[in-house]
């Protein structure tokens, strides 16, 4: 005799739905709260390492897209290669993470960003200056997991869903 | 308190011989404005529970941006509704696409007219108070076929067929189940069944509550009866075609009726206006947003029924349910006359529970299935 089919399945159900009533909502109010990403996560942009980098344009090889454009000189006096212009046009990056893989001199590395909508085209490609690290622009610890370690762990929970703003 | 007394004297002068200079129309006015506010008021009140006690209930949050609590949200959607064009499709039967909002909306506002708030504070003390109820619903039926007919696209006849299946179909359980009220009342006037219950009539009936709250929920097409609109299958069902103002309007008089027939089951089950310490008006208002707090609850709980369900739901389980609730209430009123005693309510609880066994034994689909 199977007792789901007098209401006693319904009223179970109706006890879960009560009961979720009284519990605090899983959903994240976005803008005004954030959870703490990934580590390990593959952002849409590259933090690049002007010392470490030799111009070796490792990257730009490895990229199934084509978005990395470096433009290398010699420097006799140096006598290695000078970056005169690297360009990530990260409207074209697939944050497959093949160049920071490949970077033989740990010169580059992907970042945290995931809010990089913008109004034009060009507005989205980075090049120079805009690669370096800064305060906003933190690397991810993504195939280096030195840097995972310093950074604050993953949560998937908020400590309390509030209605503030 | 003051809204209190008002509705006091006013029902006292509804009382007055109807030529007494210009009382009735006072009174006509009054509950006129009365039944709008307090209709328009709850609808967005509703609106306001359902999606976010509905969101709670599924572990979100519903919408909380528009105002303190998000309480101005039917108010934004208002608002941007009104601001949408108004389109017509261009093979539309266009009068009866036009007229069809008003017919569904109209009905579900006269409802309102018979309702008491008060000892006699309403609009018209009709002898045959839930029969006009009764007859007044399965008007907007007709507007919901209207607009899937008008519409000239095939889910919106398909959604507008569904409802009218289902309309007609739990009207007989429902209608059958007021008539044990009516029984045990002895009278058809919705102030009469208020003033009748001094034990809420959900204990002498409680059968009769259970039909006429799942009848009732059909008839309005809420979930898991919403078979009409059912938006993975048929779009948007009955309004598919409808934009702007006439969607508002379908809309309003989806919570409309939601906020009727928590009123009927109010006043024809919970004891309507009665209750101790708070004036009339709010104990009514209060049991009124219990009962749609339940229909919230239902509705977040349970999938919607597929069409054949719903109809073998209305004829093999809730039809003679509501024919045996009405000998069973016809028997005690025979051996009982004057008023039914306490002693009754343990009994039909139990018979409640006996039958609900039975038929759930025997409730099959079609073909002899047990099993969904």
């Amino acid at each position: 005799m199977k007792f789901e089919r007098y209401g006693i399945g319904i009223a179970k159900g109706l006890r879960v739905t009560i009961r979720h009533l009284f519990r605090h909502p899983v959903t994240v109010q976005y803008p005004e709260q954030r959870l703490n990403i990934s580590r390990r996560t593959r952002g849409n942009e590259l933090i690049w390492d002007k010392v470490k980098c030799t111009g070796c344009a490792t990257c730009a090889k490895s990229c199934p897209q084509g978005a990395i454009q470096i433009v290398t000189s010699t420097s006799m006096e140096e006598n290695k290669y000078e970056v005169e212009q690297i360009e990530v046009d990260t409207g074209y990056c697939i944050s497959c993470g093949l160049c920071v893989e490949a970077c033989p001199f740990e010169a580059l590395y992907m970042g945290y960003a995931y809010e990089r909508a913008k109004y034009r085209r060009g507005e989205v490609v980075q090049a120079n200056e805009q690669l370096l690290p800064s305060p906003q622009r933190q690397r991810s610890g993504y195939m280096y997991p030195k840097i995972a370690d310093e950074l604050p762990r993953q949560t998937l929970l908020i400590e309390r869903i509030t209605e503030e703003k | 308190m003051i809204l209190n007394s008002s509705l006091n004297s006013i029902a006292y002068s509804s009382t007055l011989p109807p030529d007494w200079p210009g009382g009735f129309w006072w009174h006509w006015l009054l509950f006129t404005v009365i039944i709008i506010v307090f209709a328009l008021t709850l609808v967005m009140g509703f609106i306001w529970i359902e999606r976010r006690g509905m969101g709670r209930m599924q572990a979100r949050l519903g919408p909380n941006q528009a105002g303190p609590f998000g309480l101005l949200q039917p108010v934004a959607d208002a608002l941007k509704i009104l601001l949408k064009e108004d389109i017509i499709p261009a093979k539309a039967d266009r009068i009866v696409h036009w007229l069809a909002p008003v017919v569904a909306f109209a009905p579900a506002l006269m409802i309102f007219a018979v309702v008491p708030f008060g000892d006699g504070a309403m609009l018209a003390d009709l002898d045959i108070g839930i029969l006009y109820v009764v007859a007044i619903a399965s008007i907007s039926a007709i507007g919901i076929f209207m607009a899937g007919w008008g519409s000239s696209n095939k889910y919106s006849m398909l959604g507008a067929m569904r409802g009218i299946a289902s309309v007609v179909s739990y009207e007989i359980p429902v209608v059958l189940a007021i008539a044990g009220v009516v029984l045990v009342a002895g009278s058809m006037s919705l102030n009469q069944i208020v003033l009748a219950q001094d034990i809420p009539f959900i204990l002498l009936q409680p059968l009769g509550f259970l039909l006429f709250f799942i009848g009732g929920c059909a008839e309005i097409n809420r979930s898991p009866f919403d078979l009409m609109e059912a938006d993975s299958e048929l779009t948007a069902g009955f309004h598919t075609e409808y934009s702007g103002m006439k969607f508002a309007m379908f809309y309003l008089m989806e919570y409309a009726e939601a906020v009727a027939i928590s009123a009927i089951i109010a006043t024809l089950f919970l004891g309507g206006w009665r209750g101790p310490l708070l004036p009339p008006w709010l104990w009514f208002v209060l049991k009124v947003i219990f009962v749609f707090f339940i229909m919230v609850w239902t509705r977040t709980t349970l999938p919607r029924v597929r069409i054949d369900q719903l109809m073998a739901l209305a004829w093999k389980f809730l039809f003679p349910l509501a024919l045996i609730n009405l000998i069973v209430t016809a028997i005690q009123i025979l051996v009982w006359p004057d008023a039914l005693p306490w002693i009754l309510v343990p009994i039909n609880l139990a018979i409640m529970a006996l039958l609900i066994l039975l038929w759930s034994k025997l409730f099959k689909l079609g073909w002899g299935r047990v099993e969904v």
